[in-house]
């Protein structure tokens, strides 16, 4: 096609273009066609990877530790089966250095297979996330039997509401970060299909986004029920937010304590949540609705991501083997300002956080409080830790209340040996 | 999507009505040409370095609508864009710029001394004077679409050019991330430094990636001269000063753009432009000449008069806040600058700015005396 765009570039021309690049680029050996339209494979091999390689220097995130010239000099120009690029897992750690509260992942995976693709980053990070997990040794253990919980009833003068969560992904769609409009919207439709099979107490309704009015959306985001409009820029640069609000939506039941998310951060979120300290209902709850959503999407021929390496898969590494986190909200008016309280809830393994998620800070004596823990330990494990750590807490407030003096207790083991 | 030809295989498993994004919220030039059939005509085309037309839209998609400007919704990934996906392109371009046609030729004139007058608007009113565009360098991919390495080679070329200019335009770059937040907050209340990306028509297009990697900004002595280096696009070009005289802006301006690009050449770049859409940018709001030529001006008794959007139209004119296009007007002081930037010259669009801004004036003068200014309505331009 003649345009007004084509050039002839002369071997002179070309020789000046390479030496003007400067530090990094191929001067010689190098195969160019006779046009100065590159093509993106040209365009690879005239930048190497010491050209691209992101400027880390003032980064604190684990894929910022983590990511070496050498390895993404290997993992540069392979791509996964849908054609994610490992630039495009670490576009959010680039752009977001850190986090003034929590000390972030820095990448996300666009499909499952980016796990295994991109092993030689995602294996280290993971390691580092999660406590020395080492997903080529170790297996992650599933567990969603919910009756072997013991002392899952808070004390309500403290407790405040108690909520778990988790994350589950439909395999053979990519995820948030990489999929199309039509892949999106095909998550949706096999996730609301499957919720419409609900029964009894877990009957509910689905409200998509688009169709919700401003003022439900904010009643839903008030009640602590709905997920923000995609503003924290983590979201935004690992391209989660593309095509707001498509395909995006809220089911909840009729009672409001059954929620599923669908395509925020993950393809679903599922939330069972009460006000009050009857985190052991909560947990039955959650596991029941798990298990008859994955049923019913079964009976269609969908499954869940998960492997025994790392559990269930899911779209940021943190939140792989169980996407669990259990939480309350808990009033410690004394323990809060007790020097020791930030050891205490670290020997337990419990992160504190602010009544607004995870970008909020703490207003008040009220914090929500929930397992730090998410891979290498099972559902009943973390929420049975995440059990008696709160109720070694409210057991030091009432000390604290009394005038008694109260105990840092020992640090738990991390993994099952 | 950034550098790589992501997306396109996956998306062709579903039909091109599964792909099409919902625009019915949408009020921008993306969202009114776009039709499902011309999306299932592009949805499977891509540039030579990997551009696909989902990649064109998305900040359209991701922003329905600006509450204050009709926004293009569409950005190049690189020089080809324009021709691979002239079908949709080529009708906003009709629509954004005053009817320009697809077969229109478009002239470039940067002879200051073409300017009549401009050396007089009375700085009782007009605060400051100003002339920007941009230019990107030919074979490099634009902002929303190049890698890390492609953007340090576009900083490391203007360092080198910008370093040889001297007189009054010798100065000196300051990278981005080496800044300091003072600095960094200093230049921007000076009007001189580009947002830190928060704007989402920015973002959602990809180009805050990897911010503030190869960003910088070069400024003359005097600081009446100024480049920046991979904002929007690869190179923005301004000349500023307070006060009204604008012929001493644009001579500047004139002077020193045409030596940066003959330094350029030197080093064997040209900047990307073909007689058609004459300097090829990033946004296509920008093509043409990409200047905006604008005062910073006291219009608080005409800013208030129902015909002040009526006079603003026939002058060709459009007003902005003075923090910039995504700001509202502070206290009567307006930026008022020229609306249009392809199918008229450099010196086309800056007479009209002073031609139309003495008639402001004159009208403010006249509301403050007390009087009509209904014979200084001006025809439509």
């Amino acid at each position: 096609m003649a345009t007004s765009f084509t050039r002839m570039m002369s071997g002179r021309n070309t020789a000046v273009l390479l030496a003007s690049l400067g530090a990094g680029t191929m001067a010689t050996g190098y195969l160019m066609t006779d046009s100065n339209i590159l093509s993106a494979e040209e365009r690879r091999k005239l930048y190497p990877p010491s050209a691209d390689y992101p400027d880390l220097r003032r980064h604190n995130n684990c894929m910022a530790h983590a990511l070496t010239p050498a390895i993404y000099g290997k993992l540069r120009d392979k791509v996964t089966p849908n054609n994610w690029s490992l630039d495009q897992c670490i576009q959010t750690g680039v752009d977001n250095p850190g986090h003034p509260f929590i000390k972030t992942v820095g990448m996300v995976a666009g499909d499952e297979e980016s796990y295994e693709v991109f092993a030689d980053i995602f294996d280290p990070v993971i390691k580092d996330r999660h406590n020395g997990y080492d997903p080529k040794t170790m297996k992650h253990p599933t567990d969603l039997d919910a009756f072997k919980i013991t002392n899952g009833m808070f004390d309500e003068k403290y407790v405040l509401s108690s909520r778990v969560r988790t994350g589950r992904s439909i395999r053979g769609l990519s995820l948030p970060p990489c999929c199309s409009r039509s892949e999106r919207r095909e998550v949706e439709r096999v996730t609301v299909q499957a919720l419409a099979g609900l029964k009894g107490d877990l009957a509910g309704r689905y409200y998509s986004l688009g169709d919700m009015t401003e003022k439900e959306q904010q009643q839903l985001i008030d009640e602590h029920f709905l997920f923000d409009k995609p503003v924290s820029p983590l979201l935004t640069s690992a391209f989660m937010a593309r095509d707001w609000p498509d395909a995006r939506g809220i089911w909840h039941n009729n009672e409001k304590t059954f929620l599923i998310w669908v395509n925020e951060e993950d393809h679903t979120r599922v939330i069972s949540m009460e006000k009050g300290g009857n985190m052991k209902r909560v947990f039955e709850r959650f596991c029941r609705g798990l298990q008859q959503v994955e049923k019913l999407i079964q009976e269609r021929g969908w499954e869940f991501m998960w492997n025994e390496r790392l559990g269930y898969i899911l779209t940021c590494p943190s939140n792989l083997g169980t996407g669990l986190r259990a939480g309350v909200h808990i009033r410690l008016p004394n323990l809060s300002k007790d020097p020791r309280f930030g050891k205490i809830l670290d020997n337990m393994r419990l992160q504190k956080r602010g009544t607004g998620g995870v970008d909020s800070a703490t207003t008040g004596d009220t914090f929500d409080i929930s397992n730090n823990d998410r891979l290498g330990k099972s559902e009943v494990e973390l929420v049975q830790l995440l059990v008696d750590g709160v109720n070694y807490l409210i057991d030091c407030e009432k000390k604290l209340e009394r005038g008694q003096d109260i105990k840092v207790p020992s640090p738990i083991t991390q993994f099952r040996k | 999507m950034p550098f790589g030809n992501t997306h396109n295989k996956l998306k062709m498993n579903y039909s091109a009505e599964q792909e099409y994004p919902d625009l019915s919220q949408h009020n921008n030039h993306m969202a009114k040409v776009l039709t499902p059939e011309m999306y299932a005509n592009l949805r499977d085309k891509e540039t030579p370095s990997g551009f696909t037309v989902d990649d064109v839209i998305q900040t359209g998609i991701d922003n329905p609508g600006h509450p204050f400007i009709m926004t293009v919704g569409c950005v190049a990934g690189d020089e080809e864009t324009y021709e691979v996906f002239k079908e949709l392109l080529d009708p906003i371009i009709e629509d954004r710029h005053g009817g320009y046609k697809a077969s229109d030729k478009h002239k470039t004139d940067l002879n200051p001394d073409n300017l009549v007058g401009g050396d007089d608007l009375d700085p009782n009113y007009v605060l400051s004077s100003r002339v920007r565009t941009g230019r990107s360098v030919r074979g490099f991919c634009l902002p929303p679409h190049c890698s890390r390495g492609e953007r340090r080679a576009i900083e490391n070329m203007a360092i080198e050019s910008l370093a040889s200019l001297d007189g009054d335009l010798n100065g000196q770059y300051y990278a981005l991330k080496n800044m300091t937040d003072d600095e960094q907050q200093q230049l921007i209340d000076d009007h001189f430094l580009f947002d830190k990306p928060v704007s989402p028509l920015l973002l959602a297009s990809g180009m805050g990636r990897d911010w503030p990697d190869g960003r910088g900004i070069w400024h003359n002595d005097g600081k009446t001269f100024l480049v920046w280096v991979n904002e929007e696009d690869h190179l923005r070009v301004i000349s500023m000063q307070k006060g009204g005289n604008m012929k001493e802006v644009f001579h500047r301006f004139c002077t020193g753009l045409t030596k940066i690009e003959s330094l350029f050449k030197d080093k064997g770049h040209e900047f990307m432009w073909n007689e058609h859409l004459g300097y090829v940018l990033t946004c296509p709001s920008n093509l043409g000449t990409g200047l905006r030529a604008g005062v910073h001006v006291k219009l608080p008794n005409v800013s208030k008069h129902e015909k002040f959007g009526e006079v603003l139209k026939r002058l060709r004119l459009q007003k902005r806040g003075t923090g910039g296009v995504d700001t509202a007007a502070v206290g009567g002081v307006f930026d008022i600058s020229n609306a249009d930037r392809l199918g008229f010259s450099e010196v086309e669009l800056v007479q009209m700015v002073v031609d139309g801004v003495k008639t402001l004036v004159e009208m403010e003068k006249r509301l403050e005396g007390g009087q009509s200014f209904d014979d200084l309505m001006p025809d439509q331009k």
